[in-house]
């Protein structure tokens, strides 16, 4: 099933082998080795930017406004050409490899930039681009290096190794910070070094997946992508949902302002979720292999759904505070690498990074737009009704999606 | 690249990040400029007359403490500074109460203390609040501690920044975290807005009306509060970081010359004429302004590595800029 929806080219076949297994999972675990040291380079860079940009650089808050860096739309379209070129010129690995390597590069940017807001915007953007090249083609490694039966565990496994460096990030910072007696310099050029660290591993132990010789891939080649039917509808319903999830940075504002959780406990919200995605993300990979990923992808959303009932809910206490924000984490390590999954299983070999970056960006985009709706809809009444409407649209997007099952092939198998 | 290539590259890089710690930790601990010593200079309190508190931004073991230099010395390179045993991001004092605002170091998310001092510069009362600290001011009478802190992950794009202005009221012991929940009117209309920030409070010599930047929608504007009703109204329009003249009759703040330009200019406001005067002060300003006293403005210019001077400029726009304290920030005057 899966691989003749790979459009039936002869060499998945060989690389999709069982004998090619072990060899494919320890690409895997190697993309993921290099995911955890570039994360806790850019975690680490993350946590101090603001306290650098206030103590060390003595920035007022309408100059952050400069440093936005780039703006979505920007970001989408690096995105999109990252997986482009990736496809185009069958160099997975040297696309990723570019982009960590841009990534790296802006760190000594922030220390060159020095005070000028226009070099620190520039460094930001340099690092959000690198991001925008190398996700889509370092998903496609993921999923051409994994057997399609097996995808969702291996970005389960991707996603937690990854997770395990957003968490080692802060902690690296404060001990350089601690070290160095509150050196920014310090974390920005130990973060250098951590994120040439991960390149080096990037290109000695990911081996790239060349495939067969591709036919000339144009832009269009990238939008016939969207003729895959069932490829075109999860980036439908995934943009859709997309749509009518909440944002991040909304959970935890609400949370705070309705249990006025301890201010100083505030800042560790995100950390709670990211723990709960850590320790779910293998298990529910495995999960959508076995059930199917377009249930748990949903599931996820149900998750979310709960967080919201949650919030919106009478109950008051920690306890339910707690509860909002595994309900949170367990909607990102259902939803997160398992998209990738599914998206993976249905893409053609050739067309992998390219695709990965469309579902990303249509992803990305609609929830860029989510926010804005929330934002305008908290403005105009108030952050309760804000969240009713969100849920109720939610939870109507999630019952269609669930009706229509766009991969109901997939649950035959 | 080789197994064994791959190890050397790395231990490099561990070793490179792990060298530049230990200069940078050199670098910081070594005493550039010694600062007068402590125990030469006559003991002096909060309630010393002629004494301007201070930042010390001299790097080296008293970087980031609180000082003073006596009034009649201010401008002269070689003035007596007397360097006391506390740091603070963010310093004030008024009628000889101090307030002391310090990031607490190598903690992340940053957390501040807001501690309340007495005239020996002893922690008295003490509050410990999420951010990382831009301003802090106390009433005239020190009874009200006010101050700004910058938050992350409270706005709708997480790399933006949020700020929390709070009140504490030394009399009552109430605590206003943020004041983002205080209703504001514009042109007797309520004003509504999810991504409210307010900024740099100043308060009058009554203990009620204050004066603050609310920022909202990509424009700051000029607030005047009423504490006591809890209430605010917006008069100004692109008017940042206020402080209230002595006399209260005036408030210097920066403000954008144009969209385009990204330079504060000091300016001072008449409040009964509404009248705007730029002061002669040309660079970029950043800070929260002090009155040294009716007529002479003074505040914190960056030089850059965390390093900054204080300069006084005439509050009538006339004259031009002139040195008061090198390697200092945050300025503040007991005046009584």
């Amino acid at each position: 099933m899966y691989l003749a929806s790979r459009g039936g080219s002869g060499g998945a076949a060989v690389s999709r082998s069982v004998g090619a297994l072990r060899a494919t999972t320890s690409n895997v675990v190697a993309l993921g080795l290099v995911s955890l040291v570039t994360d806790i380079s850019s975690e680490m860079v993350t946590a101090v930017w603001p306290l650098y940009l206030v103590m060390g650089l003595g920035l007022s808050p309408l100059q952050f406004g400069a440093l936005e860096g780039v703006s979505g739309a920007t970001t989408a379209l690096v995105r999109l050409l990252g997986g482009h070129f990736a496809d185009r010129w069958r160099q997975l690995k040297l696309t990723a490899v570019v982009g960590y390597a841009l990534s790296a590069a802006s760190r000594l940017g922030c220390l060159w930039a020095g005070s000028s807001t226009s070099a620190l915007g520039m460094a930001l953007a340099a690092d959000r681009a690198g991001k925008g090249i190398r996700t889509a083609p370092r998903d496609a490694l993921i999923s051409l290096s994994s057997t399609p039966d097996a995808l969702g565990r291996a970005f389960g496994v991707h996603r937690a190794m990854d997770t395990v460096g957003a968490f080692l990030g802060p902690l690296a910072a404060m001990g350089i910070l601690w070290a160095s007696l509150n050196s920014f310099d310090a974390v920005f050029v130990t973060s250098f070094c951590v994120a040439v660290v991960g390149v080096l591993l990037m290109v000695s132990l990911v081996r790239d997946r060349k495939g067969p010789p591709a036919k000339a891939q144009s832009l269009g080649a990238m939008l016939a992508l969207l003729r895959l039917k069932s490829f075109r509808r999860i980036v439908g319903w995934a943009s859709l949902l997309g749509l009518v999830t909440m944002s991040d940075a909304f959970v935890y504002l609400i949370l705070q302002r309705r249990w006025s959780v301890g201010a100083v406990w505030f800042p560790l919200m995100p950390l709670g979720s990211a723990a709960v995605y850590l320790l779910l993300a293998i298990p529910l990979g495995y999960l959508a292999d076995r059930i199917g990923r377009w249930a748990v992808f949903l599931g996820g959303h149900c998750a979310l759904l709960g967080a919201l009932l949650v919030l919106l809910g009478p109950a008051h206490g920690i306890a339910f505070a707690a509860a909002a924000l595994v309900l949170h984490g367990t909607f990102y390590a259902a939803t997160d690498g398992v998209l990738m999954a599914a998206a993976g299983a249905l893409l053609p070999e050739h067309g992998q990074a390219s695709g990965m970056s469309l579902i990303q960006t249509g992803q990305a985009t609609a929830r860029m737009l989510s926010s804005v709706v929330f934002g305008w809809l908290w403005s105009r009444w108030d952050s309760h009704a804000a969240v009713l409407v969100m849920a109720a649209a939610l939870a109507v997007v999630v019952l269609a999606a669930a009706i229509a099952r766009p991969l109901r092939t997939e649950n035959t198998s | 690249m080789s197994g064994r290539w791959l190890v050397v590259f790395v231990v490099m890089m561990v070793v490179s990040g792990a060298g530049y710690t230990w200069h940078a930790r050199k670098l910081h601990a070594r005493a550039a400029v010694p600062v007068a010593s402590a125990a030469s200079a006559p003991a002096i309190s909060l309630r010393t007359p002629g004494q301007l508190f201070f930042r010390n931004t001299v790097h080296g073991s008293d970087f980031g403490r609180v000082a003073a230099v006596p009034i009649d010395q201010l401008g002269q390179p070689n003035a007596s500074r007397r360097v006391f045993d506390l740091s603070c991001d963010r310093f004030a004092v008024a009628a000889g109460v101090g307030l002391c605002v310090a990031q607490q170091a190598a903690v992340l998310p940053p957390v501040s203390d807001v501690r309340i001092l007495d005239q020996d510069l002893h922690v008295v009362r003490e509050r410990t609040l999420p951010g990382t600290v831009s301003r802090a001011k106390l009433s005239p009478d020190g009874k009200l501690a006010v101050w700004t802190l910058f938050v992350i992950g409270d706005d709708y794009s997480e790399d933006r920044f949020s700020t929390r202005a709070g009140i504490w009221n030394l009399a009552t012991d109430e605590f206003t975290k943020t004041l983002e929940d205080m209703p504001i009117f514009t042109n007797a209309k309520r004003y509504f807005s999810a991504d409210v920030n307010f900024w740099g409070i100043t308060f009058a010599a009554d203990d009620t009306h204050f004066y603050a930047t609310l920022s909202s929608k990509g424009q700051t504007h000029l607030v005047q509060g009423d504490y006591r009703r809890y209430r605010g109204r917006t008069l100004e329009e692109n008017v940042e970081c206020p402080s209230l003249s002595p006399d209260g009759k005036r408030i210097a703040f920066k403000r954008r010359v144009s969209p385009d330009d990204p330079t504060w200019r000091l300016s001072v406001m008449d409040l009964g004429t509404r009248e705007i005067t730029p002061l002669a002060e040309t660079r970029n300003v950043d800070d929260q302004a002090a009155w040294l006293d009716d007529r002479t403005v003074m505040y914190g210019l960056s030089r850059g590595n965390g390093e900054s001077d204080v300069w006084a400029v005439a509050a009538d726009g006339s004259g031009a800029a002139r040195l008061m304290v090198a390697g200092a920030a945050s300025p503040a005057l007991a005046y009584e």
